[in-house]
C-alpha cells in the first residue's frame, strides 16, 4: 500500500515498475557478413551448444533459418570427427 | 568437371612420425595420379578426440584441399575405408563462399606464422598471436 502515493492525478511509484525491455534478437552470421560455417572450429561451434553438447534452438540463439541449418550441419559434421562430443556433461 | 574438395581424416595414434607422413604421401599421390590438384596441405597434429574411436583417445588429423572429378571421391573414400591406420574421415564439397573463407583462413593462418616468427625472438611465443577472428 505504502508502495504508491497520488500526487496531482498522477500515480507515481516509489520504486520504478520494472518494465522488462527485451533487447531483439539477431542472427549473428547476416550481422557480420558471414557466408560460410566451418566445421573445423569448435570452438565456434560451441556457441551454438548448450551444456549436454545439444544444438540449441533458434528460438535461443536468434539464428535465421538459413544459417541454422547450416550450423547444425556443421556441428554434426564436427561430431562425427569427433571434434565436438555427441553426449556429455559439462561442456564449456 | 572439376570440383573442390576438402578432406579430413584421423589416423591411430599409434604411427611414428615417418609411418604418418608415408600415410599422407599415399593420399596426395592418390589425389595427383587420378589427375586431381593439392590445393592446401594441414597438419593439425595429435588431437584428443571428444569421444573414444576404436577404443582410441587421441589421433593424428590431417586436412587435405584439392580439386578433382566428383568420381574420384568415391575412390578415395574406398581407399580410406580399406585402409586399417585411417580410423575416422570426411570428404565435403566446398561451394563458393566456402572456398573463399578456406583462401581467407589459409592467409590468416600464414598471417599468424609470420607474427609468431617476428614475435619470437623478442617475446615469448604465441602470446600475442590473435586467435583467428571468425566475425569479420
Amino acid at each position: 500500500m505504502a508502495q504508491t502515493t497520488e500526487q496531482n492525478g498522477e500515480i507515481r511509484y516509489l520504486n520504478p515498475p520494472a518494465v522488462e525491455v527485451r533487447k531483439k534478437k539477431y542472427c549473428r552470421f547476416k550481422k557480420a557478413g558471414i557466408k560460410y560455417v566451418d566445421y573445423k572450429d569448435p570452438e565456434f561451434l560451441k556457441k551454438f551448444l548448450n551444456e549436454q553438447g545439444k544444438i540449441l534452438p533458434r528460438r535461443i540463439t536468434g539464428t535465421s533459418l538459413k544459417f541454422q541449418r547450416k550450423v547444425a550441419q556443421a556441428i554434426k559434421r564436427a561430431r562425427s570427427l569427433a571434434l565436438l562430443p555427441y553426449v556429455t556433461d559439462l561442456l564449456k | 568437371m572439376i570440383k573442390q574438395y576438402e578432406t579430413v581424416f584421423i589416423a591411430t595414434p599409434v604411427l611414428s612420425d615417418a609411418q604418418m607422413k608415408e600415410a599422407v604421401a599415399k593420399y596426395v599421390n592418390l589425389i595427383k595420379d587420378n589427375g586431381g590438384e593439392v590445393v592446401y596441405e594441414e597438419d593439425w597434429g595429435l588431437k584428443q578426440l571428444a569421444y573414444p574411436i576404436q577404443h582410441k583417445t587421441s589421433g593424428f588429423y590431417y586436412l587435405i584441399e584439392f580439386k578433382a572429378d566428383p568420381q574420384f571421391v568415391a575412390t578415395l573414400e574406398t581407399q580410406y575405408h580399406r585402409d586399417e591406420r585411417i580410423i575416422r574421415y570426411i570428404t565435403v564439397t566446398l561451394d563458393k563462399n566456402a572456398v573463399a573463407y578456406a583462401e581467407k583462413r589459409r592467409a590468416n593462418k600464414a598471417a599468424a606464422k609470420e607474427a609468431a616468427k617476428a614475435e619470437a625472438p623478442v617475446e615469448a611465443p604465441a602470446a600475442e598471436v590473435e586467435p583467428e577472428v571468425k566475425e569479420d
